[in-house]
């Protein structure tokens, strides 16, 4: 070991990885420090999930090396990696919902140590040892099922770090999180990093994390395009690198005087969720809600679609009132609902991309019960097109697309059905920033052609960037009203909290 | 429903099983002041050996994320044929081998499905669904399809050994047999496995997730796999009780039983996505199936009606915790 390669843990040096053909990663070098924490950033396919693939030994590189500790491993297996402390936390946590919070952290330790008896005294204090670690208070008794997102994710580092972790990546880790949960993060983080553990944050979304991070490594086609101290870098600089291009967003320009009233919300209520919504939706308008998690955003968007049946109050489009808690009622007056969740509530994940648009118009295209297949389809195939969804194939089952492509697909459904208002939540969740842009384009457009859309989103800049109005929930109500163009990040956030 | 008793209690399936149970007591006390003796309860627990092994067995497959619907064709496959191969090479056998013969062979037939399900990655109904017909299929086409009331004389030996007997000051009779040992046995055995084993960690891992149970490095293959030999010897093991408590090896019996050992099992709190299961709530399941389909008469219901009775239980029984679940979680969000 020379002297330049003391205290380097991983060094991923010259890796090129090809898939039947397709270079997915080319000539990457990465060096990770303990004690270090690295921002891998680039957007959906721009190589850095192969990258966590090949240094936690899923995959093996087409060529070029990976060293740990100073030493080059020939064809690293999954099982040697985690036995040198990489540890990797997926998007989803991997955890065991039935099994209890003390099992979850210790289960790997457990099974690396080649246990044969289960002690529960021993997984317990396993469990307490590492959550103390960190300083976290959470039931050890509880199932991981009734945890939140936030205390999900603690459990994950602790299973990381009673496995010995000595580098946890970290794979979108700040997504599902609110903003107060992101602080309580990057606190953990802090101590964690004070223990020598490196930490290697992968995402689309990094600007939350650069105050912990001593490095940025952007990849952008399977190349890296830029490396260099975290304080050089800023969330526009990001992005620059991680687009190729610079994406700049003007908020939309005020409707004229007199724009028509398209929807109108009157004491909405629903007990537990939220209280007395008023508000109304002018043609071509583009309405943020926001609020912090629980604060009934949520289940305002649902009750707007039917989806939550409302106590009391009423919605009124155009001068007709909406059945209150029928989707199908919602959706025949033409509002349209794209879910926070594509995943389990949007989208049919097996079929094929361009099933999931023309399931929206079957009504359309039959004639006595009898479906009209190739109309249906080359329906369905122009929207995919005007949406610029980007699949090689649109037989394909819609869950091989990313992130930005799906929720394009989501809303090409809702477009074909011609909708004068459109609920979209969480538009941008688990998307990259290019697809988010064209996302935010897609809300422009539409709003240009009289379509009232709402979004609900905890995402600020996403709010000011493509919002007229913005309102802001706590406890269920509407407290606050803003002008989208007039109003800065800080000042909404100060609201949003206080 | 926040009561005194915590805020989970009537979410649990074990308590309402429970419930129904002390409820079906009451009302047979009533109708039959007799109801509540010895030999009530001497001839419940004998109707409940059999199911209650298979029960335990069809929860570990439940519990791993799995289902199997060839257990009882296993079962009938191993008595059947270990009764016919003891009388074919040694009639005086003792019982003991005869029964470790047929939990054996139900081992074997296990491990197909084991092999379908752990190694080529198919649907565990799909695959216990083709083996149940195949099993049984080839039981009756290649070894035999008559009734053999004349078992090896250990055989009835063993159903004629007790632990207690007696008469009760209304004199009836009672006897509690050898056989509840059994159950016993594999209760204790199953606890131990499920709570006190890493394996037994890892079945409840892998019915929680199975790719989370991958990417920590739990073996689910070979985990998989044991879980279905293991049921399979359960199963050998209960056809070859069953045999000799009834005196008699019917090729045609048990089979079309395992949907309501798996009512039972669904009834006292096992989930069919995997991941959860309790002995507890397994046992309380098969005693309140026994009940109903021994006692139902005591309190005036027709027999004719069980079946009925048995489908209410299973909707009210493990729909009422999942609607309170989903209430529960479409409250908040």
């Amino acid at each position: 070991m020379t002297e330049a390669q003391a205290g380097v843990f991983v060094e991923v040096v010259g890796v090129t990885k090809r898939y039947a053909g397709v270079v997915a990663l080319d000539g990457v070098d990465l060096i990770v420090r303990p004690g270090e924490a690295i921002c891998l950033a680039g957007e959906n396919g721009s190589g850095k999930s192969t990258l966590i693939k090949l240094i936690s030994g899923v995959e093996q590189p087409t060529t070029g090396s990976i060293r740990i500790d100073g030493e080059t491993v020939r064809r690293l297996t999954p099982r040697q990696s985690s036995a040198a402390g990489v540890m990797v936390i997926y998007q989803d946590f991997s955890l065991f919902p039935n099994l209890t919070v003390a099992e979850n952290i210790a289960l790997s330790t457990q099974i690396a140590s080649h246990d044969i008896m289960s002690s529960s005294r021993k997984c317990r204090d396993i469990a307490r040892q590492t959550l103390a670690r960190i300083g976290v208070d959470i039931d050890l008794e509880e199932r991981v099922e009734l945890l939140s997102v936030a205390h999900k994710q603690l459990v994950a580092i602790c299973r990381a770090l009673a496995s010995k972790a000595r580098l946890i990546i970290m794979d979108e880790p700040t997504t599902a999180l609110t903003a107060k949960e992101v602080r309580v993060l990057l606190s953990i983080i802090r101590k964690l990093k004070e223990d020598g553990v490196a930490i290697l944050f992968v995402s689309h979304k990094l600007a939350e994390v650069l105050e912990v991070s001593e490095k940025v490594v952007v990849l952008r086609n399977g190349r890296k395009v830029a490396e260099g101290p975290a304080s050089d870098f800023d969330a526009i600089s990001l992005t620059h690198h991680m687009t190729g291009r610079d994406v700049a967003e003007t908020p939309p320009s005020q409707l004229p005087v007199g724009t028509p009233v398209l929807l109108e919300v009157n004491g909405l209520t629903r007990a537990g969720a939220f209280e007395d919504v008023n508000f109304t939706l002018r043609k071509g308008e583009v309405l943020g809600i926001t609020g912090l998690l629980g604060s009934g955003r949520t289940s305002l968007a649902k009750a707007l679609f039917g989806l939550v049946a409302p106590d009391t109050g009423t919605i009124v489009l155009e001068g007709r009132e909406v059945p209150l808690g029928d989707p199908i009622a919602a959706a025949n007056a033409h509002i349209g609902y794209v879910p926070e969740d594509r995943l389990t509530e949007g989208l049919f994940l097996s079929q094929s991309i361009v099933r999931n648009v023309a399931v929206g118009r079957l009504h359309a295209h039959q004639n006595l019960g009898v479906l009209s297949l190739n109309a249906l389809v080359a329906e369905a195939a122009g929207w995919l097109q005007r949406l610029k969804v980007k699949a090689p194939d649109i037989e394909a089952p819609v869950q091989s697309l990313s992130g930005g492509n799906q929720q394009r697909v989501a809303l090409a459904r809702w477009l074909s059905r011609g909708p004068r208002v459109l609920v979209l939540n969480g538009p941008s969740v688990g998307v990259d920033v290019g697809s988010k842009s064209d996302i935010h384009a897609i809300i422009r457009e539409l709003a240009g052609e009289g379509i009232g859309v709402i979004v609900i989103s905890d995402d600020l800049p996403e709010l000011i960037a493509t919002c007229h109005r913005i309102l802001v929930m706590r406890a269920g109500r509407i407290v606050d009203e803003m002008e989208g163009g007039s109003v800065s990040e800080e000042q909404l956030s100060v609201r949003l909290a206080s | 429903m926040t009561g005194f008793l915590g805020k989970d209690f009537w979410m649990r399936n074990e308590t309402l099983v429970a419930l129904v149970i002390v409820l079906f007591c009451v009302f047979a006390a009533i109708s039959d002041p007799n109801f509540l003796s010895v030999t009530t309860l001497s001839d419940l627990s004998r109707a409940s050996i059999v199911i209650g092994i298979l029960a335990i067995a069809a929860m570990i497959v439940l519990i791993s994320g799995g289902i199997d619907v060839s257990f009882t064709a296993i079962a009938v496959f191993g008595m059947y044929a270990s009764t016919k191969l003891a009388l074919a090479i040694w009639p005086d056998m003792p019982w003991p081998l005869i029964f470790v013969m047929s939990a054996g062979i139900g081992a074997l037939l296990g491990s197909v499905n084991g092999v379908f399900i752990a190694f080529f990655g198919l649907p565990t109904l799909i695959v216990t669904l083709g083996t149940l017909s195949i099993f049984r299929g080839f039981l009756l086409t290649f070894i035999g399809s008559q009734r053999i009331s004349d078992l090896p004389p250990a055989m009835r030996d063993f159903s004629r050994g007790v632990l207690a007997r007696g008469t009760t000051e209304a004199g009836y009779f009672y006897s509690i047999p050898w056989a509840i040992l059994a159950l016993v046995g594999v209760v204790v055995l199953t606890w131990f496995i499920l709570s006190k084993t890493m394996l037994g960690r890892a079945i409840f891992a892998i019915g929680g997730s199975v790719e989370s149970a991958r990417r920590v490095g739990i073996n689910v293959k070979w985990t998989q796999f044991f879980v279905y030999v293991y049921v399979g010897a359960l199963a050998g093991l209960a056809g070859a009780i069953h045999g000799s408590m009834g005196r008699m090896a019917d090729p045609f019996s048990l089979v079309g039983t395992e949907l309501s050992v798996i009512a039972a099992v669904v009834l006292g709190g096992a989930r069919l996505i995997g991941g959860y299961g309790t002995i507890t709530g397994t046992l309380l399941g098969v005693g309140l199936i026994v009940l109903v389909q021994n006692s139902l008469i005591v309190i005036g219901v027709p027999t004719t009606w069980q079946s009925v009775v048995v489908g209410l239980l299973i909707l009210l029984g493990t729909g009422l915790p999942a609607w309170r679940a989903k209430h529960a979680a479409s409250g908040n969000a």
